[in-house]
């Protein structure tokens, strides 16, 4: 007998008491808890969201199409970044004024053949995200288009991820869960790096990027 | 301490070792009651945490009760999305796939996230001596390999160190398992972890290969979920090219959606944060991102056993959030250590001994870990009623029975060491069937209560070790009442017996026969 064989035997025989004609949707579950706490404005949605990200020490902008481009260059500059990566399918114009006019940095956008080694030299990355979540002072990145690969929001230390004010921020993890495609890669953020194995004292930024910026982009009036 | 849990003594040999610890004691209680408070914070900031509660619990029954089609609807899933999945029926065979797995990709080191499955299956050890080596990434578990020590908590396995231990044994260990602590360490925490981030760094660039463990397998999609907080999760989830994860099999939740119950349960539950920092959640492989392969071991290695049982198996609902051991009178003096296992703490005390069963000294002595103050049971998210496994399993231990054990039914004998105890509850329930003789015997305590000592002699001294025996009045109840009619009441006819209730009798045994 196979060990997968055993392992369901042993579950149908340790399950005897379970009637035979049950079915798992029949193991009643009450869903009786809130899809959203509290109700808001939308506006008062991307306050919460940018409250919650500052609380988990997430540094927060807000600003429009216009004034992206510039917010993004002095974000890097101050970083003294050399080398900014913009994920694949990151809205050109957005880090279109990087490096200008008294920054260093050169873009590189990313590309197959980039290595962890290439990774590592990387200061700052630029990223889109799928969602948002108000609650919670989460961001999610599924991979999609200006989101880039998993690696590449994780190895340099700092992230700096725009968020879409009009279409990307929701509730609630309800709200969230609602909208995400589990098939595809899903990174959950909630604030920079931390730890708490020390005596429980909270340290901010071990392994992931230390420091995350998030802007909040408004939409068009 | 050394690094295994072999040859540990019963619980309540390491805890009265681990009591007289003083430095011990006061890391762990500054350690729990800061996490308690600032878990009750989090808790109380969702008005509907009673029904996620429920909702926790029912989903893991449902999972539960219909364990064999989930995992064959995980498995179809999972290998659909481009994994492969192998089934452990126990931890030596969990450990053989896993080294077999890594043999295959020529590696000779590993990188590991926490994962409570792989501790309880002793991978790392299994996989040195194979002559592999797995650099344990966690911060905390960082701290326990480099100081060969043992776990000591589920959430915070290095919480009986403080920041002086720990800038020691990074001082002293760090060089000989890598780069070097850097010189001027002191113990500030910043300190310390940035000298573990760049003692891990050159790691995480270089592996190959990683293991890990899940918090959740999703049923429906096939998604396994990692909850964490320092990145070095994402690291082993991402940065490797092949990726193991060993995975309890009653880690599923039937469907996506039943993660928004569980992703608000846990990280309040756990570090008392509305989200944790980073949760990571794959299905097979992507191409492109993330590693090329990737093996899902299902592991049983004593949860069939423990599902066997319809009062133990909501055991198996637990998602290692560790709230039970910090709220937890008896873990806070006693530590994670003397419960000789990964699982130390109020779920310990019944999730060991009904993985291992209960025929050893020190797996027979943990459902007695307990005051039975129900703390523990408040604050599971899950509602897992501890107590009440605790005392079934007492029963157990006591009486013994019909258990499973590796799958085949069988009747164990009671333990050893509760002879007396069986036979003082022999004597007991003969008394109480016989209300003539529970009457005399209670007589016979009330006169002879000048005589009694404080302490039990012979067998019984053990019992009196921790309890006090309890003082006997001066009169038994019932001659009271039917002295006195509970007190005021005086009725005609009645007052005259006031103080011949000890001689007088003739008009009581009707009631009572």
């Amino acid at each position: 007998m196979s060990s997968r064989e055993r392992v369901l035997a042993r579950v149908r025989r340790a399950l005897a008491d379970v009637p035979r004609e049950e079915r798992p949707q029949d193991v009643v579950v009450d869903r009786g808890y809130l899809e959203v706490h509290g109700s808001r404005t939308p506006a008062q949605t991307v306050d919460l969201l940018a409250e919650n990200l500052a609380d988990y020490r997430a540094r927060v902008h807000r600003t429009d199409a216009a004034d992206l481009p510039g917010l993004l260059a002095r974000l890097t500059a101050e970083r003294e970044a050399e080398t900014v990566l913009a994920a694949s399918g990151l809205p050109a114009a957005w880090v279109s004024a990087v490096g200008s006019p008294d920054g260093v940095a050169t873009v590189v956008t990313e590309h197959d053949g980039l290595t962890l080694a290439d990774l590592d030299g990387v200061d700052t990355v630029v990223t889109g995200c799928a969602l948002a979540i108000a609650e919670t002072g989460t961001i999610v990145l599924d991979s999609g288009p200006g989101q880039g690969r998993r690696r590449s929001t994780l190895v340099p230390d700092h992230h700096i991820c725009v968020v879409d004010c009009g279409a990307q921020v929701v509730d609630s993890v309800v709200r969230a869960l609602e909208r995400l495609d589990l098939t595809r890669p899903l990174t959950w953020i909630s604030g920079p790096s931390a730890t708490s194995d020390i005596e429980l004292d909270r340290v901010e930024g071990v392994h992931g990027p230390r420091m995350l910026e998030v802007v909040l982009l408004d939409p068009p009036l | 301490m050394s690094s295994t849990y072999l040859g540990m003594p019963a619980f309540p040999e390491a805890a009265a070792a681990a009591t007289r610890d003083e430095r011990l004691r006061a890391n762990l209680r500054h350690a729990t009651h800061t996490i308690r408070d600032r878990r009750a914070k989090a808790v109380a900031e969702l008005e509907d945490w009673a029904e996620l509660r429920a909702a926790g619990a029912a989903l893991k029954n449902r999972v539960l009760r219909h364990l064999d089609h989930y995992l064959e609807q995980v498995e179809e899933k999972v290998t659909a999305a481009g994994g492969v999945v192998h089934w452990a029926a126990d931890a030596a065979e969990a450990n053989r796939i896993v080294t077999e797995l890594v043999r295959a990709t020529g590696e000779r080191e590993v990188v590991k996230v926490k994962s409570m499955a792989t501790q309880e299956i002793g991978l790392n050890e299994a996989l040195e001596r194979e002559g592999i080596r797995c650099y344990e990434t966690d911060l905390a578990e960082l701290i326990v390999q480099l100081g060969d020590d043992l776990p000591s908590h589920i959430l915070v396995p290095a919480i009986h160190r403080n920041r002086s231990e720990i800038r020691d044994i990074f001082r002293e260990r760090m060089a000989s398992w890598g780069r070097a602590a850097p010189e001027g360490l002191t113990d500030s925490p910043a300190q310390l972890t940035d000298a573990a981030r760049l003692h891990l760094r050159e790691k995480f660039l270089r592996a190959r290969v990683g293991i890990s463990g899940a918090n959740f397998l999703v049923a429906d999609t096939g998604t396994a979920v990692v909850v964490e907080s320092e990145g070095n999760g994402r690291m082993c989830l991402t940065l490797p090219e092949t990726l193991i994860s060993v995975v309890g099999i009653e880690k599923i939740v039937p469907s996506r959606r039943d993660l928004e119950v569980y992703l608000q349960l846990l990280p309040r539950s756990s570090t008392a944060e509305r989200m944790n920092p980073y949760t990571s959640m794959w299905t097979g492989t992507t191409d492109g991102d993330g590693p090329s392969t990737f093996h899902l071991v299902l592991l049983d290695n004593g949860r069939t056993d423990t599902l066997a049982d319809p009062v133990g198996r909501q055991a198996l609902r637990c998602i290692r959030c560790s709230a039970c051991l910090n709220v937890c009178p008896v873990y806070e003096r006693a530590g994670g250590h003397a419960y000789g296992s990964p699982y130390p703490g109020p779920i310990g005390a019944i999730l060991t001994p009904q993985l291992r069963g209960t025929s050893t000294a020190l797996d027979a002595s943990l459902p007695y870990a307990s005051s039975l103050c129900g703390a523990c049971y408040e604050v599971c998210p899950v509602a897992i009623d501890i107590p009440e496994v605790l005392l079934h399993l007492r029963e157990r231990v006591v009486q013994g029975g019909r258990v499973t054990v590796r799958g085949r039914r069988r009747t164990v004998r009671p333990a050893r060491g509760h002879t007396s105890e069986r036979a003082v509850l022999r004597a007991a329930q003969w008394v109480l069937d016989r209300p003539g003789a529970l009457r005399a015997a209670q007589r016979l305590a009330s006169r002879t209560r000048g005589l009694h000592p404080r302490r039990l002699p012979g067998p019984g001294r053990a019992w009196t070790d921790s309890r006090e025996l309890p003082r006997v009045p001066s009169e038994p109840f019932r001659d009271w009442w039917r002295r006195t009619r509970g007190g005021a009441q005086e009725s005609p006819g009645r007052g005259s017996r006031a103080g011949t209730s000890g001689a007088s009798g003739d008009d009581r045994g009707q009631e009572e026969r």
